[in-house]
């Protein structure tokens, strides 16, 4: 049976944003994430606090959080990389934050040129911080289907490092499938050997869908109990590992999959598709959801 | 083992549509040459069946007008299935002549569609496929039979479960040995595909039953996984994801077989088919057509240089 509710986590702004080649001007950023709050979303990934020598497409973060209508009952967690990240980010009026652990070794020293362990004692400082400000942490773990340098990624190692995050204080582990090879059959897998460790409730899926898996992988996730999905307007977001390929699977596609299935999101699927194709014309591209695709011509 | 252990079918039969459905959903038209090229190299692959043509007026079909032509010009490899579409009698005795083996009829759950697209009503159709089947049933020909919107209608809307349970039994009862549901604009989600095939379930065999998905709303991969997950083990696709749709102008249709191989692959369910040969045929047909792949997996893996 599949849950009555799932609560979608819309990652346009952030991981969207950051993986499309043009800069976004603040101000289309800030229309974006503004609308997006009127489409009945309850949590939007606004920006990242990271240095804008790494990201530069995440260079106005403070502009952005400061800049943006926070509307009631909307979440608007932004990315800490580190303490210094964090308190820039409570600094800019941030009330939830996120941070990224992988589950792959050669992934996270790539990435962020350390261990796993190294990563996660990091953030312990953020962990700390954000208790002692009763700011809410939501954790990432990438990679945990396959990754780009590794290839197969066991469940177990994913498992561990999603526990040792649920530990440390994180309310919620959003399980990244961050090159989209995965299957519905290594979902299952995946999350059979999380779902020991870390309660359901407290566990999300963020599927890309560079492969075209990511729908029925996130539907096998709703079948074992998540409720809690990521996704992305417009499906915004290559994949940098697969160049031309595309990434976050589209939030538009996403919802009216859930419609379809009589699961309630609290989204006005009208209203986001309106806003994918606002930032689809701001950004001079075509959009990756195939409903809005279709839609716009019916 | 693994597909065992999920409930799943263990061996699932790709039924090829792209050098019919595909291509006759194009609009550049293709070479007769091109046309055998892409259906040859298919053969290779290890795909158990291959849609070959239409034999259809080239007036309504102007793209399956080369129908004889590729039919005789096509090698037939031992052991792959090569049906044929007959929208009349004399389609099939016209497709029996070029040595045709197998054919498809094709009927539809929705009485305006029909209307539409073959200017009949639904019984008049299911009368005009009676007698294909009675003298392909005197040849020993096999006969598949498609019903159209089996998830939705461009014209009516949303269907009833029960006229598409009660279509395709009409359609298997004269002799149809498969039953391909097809989600022709591709509205379907798992939930309706799942009321769906319960009402089929309940008249026709498991072992009988198709599903022919299309991608126009993303939706066609958990739709393909919601029915083998009940146990169908029949699923049609076109390769590069050939063939748009005709009631969404400029938006998808078919859904890419490389996609529900790489899908099939990661459940460990034997399809008999080798991936990396679909995506080089893939290759191949779009660089003919000219276009773009609408297969996710040949995009990725073309781009990083791995599959």
């Amino acid at each position: 049976a599949f849950p009555k509710r799932v609560k979608v986590v819309e990652v346009g702004p952030r991981d969207g944003l950051q993986n499309e080649k043009n800069v976004v001007p603040t101000a289309v950023k800030i229309n974006l994430i503004n609308m997006l709050s009127e489409t009945g979303l309850q949590v939007i990934e606004a920006t990242s606090f990271v240095s804008p020598k790494w990201v530069p497409q995440m260079a106005d973060h403070t502009e952005v959080m400061q800049g943006i209508n926070k509307l009631p009952g909307i979440s608007y967690p932004v990315l800490t990389p580190n303490l210094k990240g964090f308190q820039a980010a409570v600094a800019a009026g941030a009330k939830e934050v996120s941070i990224f652990g992988a589950a792959s070794e050669l992934f996270t020293k790539k990435n962020i040129n350390c261990s796993i362990e190294e990563s996660l004692e990091r953030f312990d400082e953020v962990m700390a911080a954000a208790r002692a400000a009763s700011i809410p942490v939501r954790g990432y773990v990438s990679c945990v289907l396959g990754c780009p340098y590794e290839g197969k990624i066991s469940a177990a190692k994913v498992a561990e490092v999603s526990k040792k995050m649920y530990s440390m204080g994180c309310y919620e582990i959003s399980l990244g499938d961050t090159i989209g090879i995965g299957t519905p059959g290594s979902m299952k897998e995946m999350l059979t050997a999380v779902m020991k460790e870390v309660p359901v409730g407290a566990l999300a899926v963020h599927c890309h869908d560079t492969y075209g898996q990511a729908l029925a992988n996130i539907l096998v996730a709703l079948q074992m109990g998540v409720s809690v999905v990521d996704a992305s307007v417009a499906g915004l977001g290559g994949c940098p590992y697969a160049q031309g390929a595309s990434g976050n699977v589209a939030t538009e596609d996403l919802v009216y999959m859930l419609n379809g299935l009589g699961i309630h999101t609290g989204v006005d699927l009208q209203k986001l598709m309106d806003t994918g194709t606002f930032i689809c014309n701001a950004l001079n591209r075509r959009t990756n959801s195939k409903v809005s695709q279709a839609s716009c011509r019916l | 083992q693994e597909s065992q252990a999920s409930g799943l079918p263990e061996y699932i039969k790709i039924v090829e549509v792209g050098p019919r459905d595909g291509l006759q959903n194009e609009k550049v038209i293709v070479p007769t040459d091109i046309k055998i090229e892409l259906i040859n190299r298919l053969s290779k692959t290890g795909l158990p069946a291959i849609e070959v043509t239409s034999f259809v007026s080239s007036k309504w079909v102007p793209q399956m007008a080369d129908h004889k032509e590729v039919m005789r010009g096509i090698e037939r490899h031992p052991g792959v299935q090569y049906p044929v579409l007959t929208p009349n009698l004399q389609g099939f005795h016209s497709a029996i002549a070029a040595g045709a083996t197998e054919v498809s009829v094709f009927g539809a759950a929705s009485e305006s569609f029909s209307k539409m697209n073959i200017n009949c009503s639904i019984e008049e159709s299911i009368e005009k496929f009676e007698e294909i089947a009675k003298s392909a049933r005197n040849m020993d020909i096999p006969v598949r039979g498609y019903v159209s919107c089996a998830l939705g209608c461009p014209y009516e809307g949303n269907i009833i479960p029960a006229k598409v349970a009660e279509v395709s039994k009409r359609l298997y009862s004269m002799g149809c040995y498969e039953i391909s549901l097809g989600d022709t604009i591709g509205v379907g989600t798992p939930g309706s595909m799942k009321r769906m095939l319960e009402a089929v379930m309940k008249e026709i065999p498991l072992s009988a039953l198709a599903v022919h998905c299309h991608d126009t709303y993303g939706q066609a991969l958990a739709n393909i996984l919601t029915a083998i997950q009940m146990g169908v083990a029949v699923v049609d696709s076109s390769v590069a994801g050939l063939g748009g749709c005709p009631y969404a102008k400029g938006a998808t249709g078919n859904v890419a077989t490389e996609d529900v191989i790489y899908m099939l692959n990661g459940l460990g369910i034997n399809t008999g088919v080798n991936l990396y040969t679909v995506m080089e045929t893939g290759n191949f047909i779009c660089t003919a057509l000219n276009k773009k792949t609408n297969s996710k997996v040949a995009q990725a893996s073309f781009n990083t240089g791995t599959i």
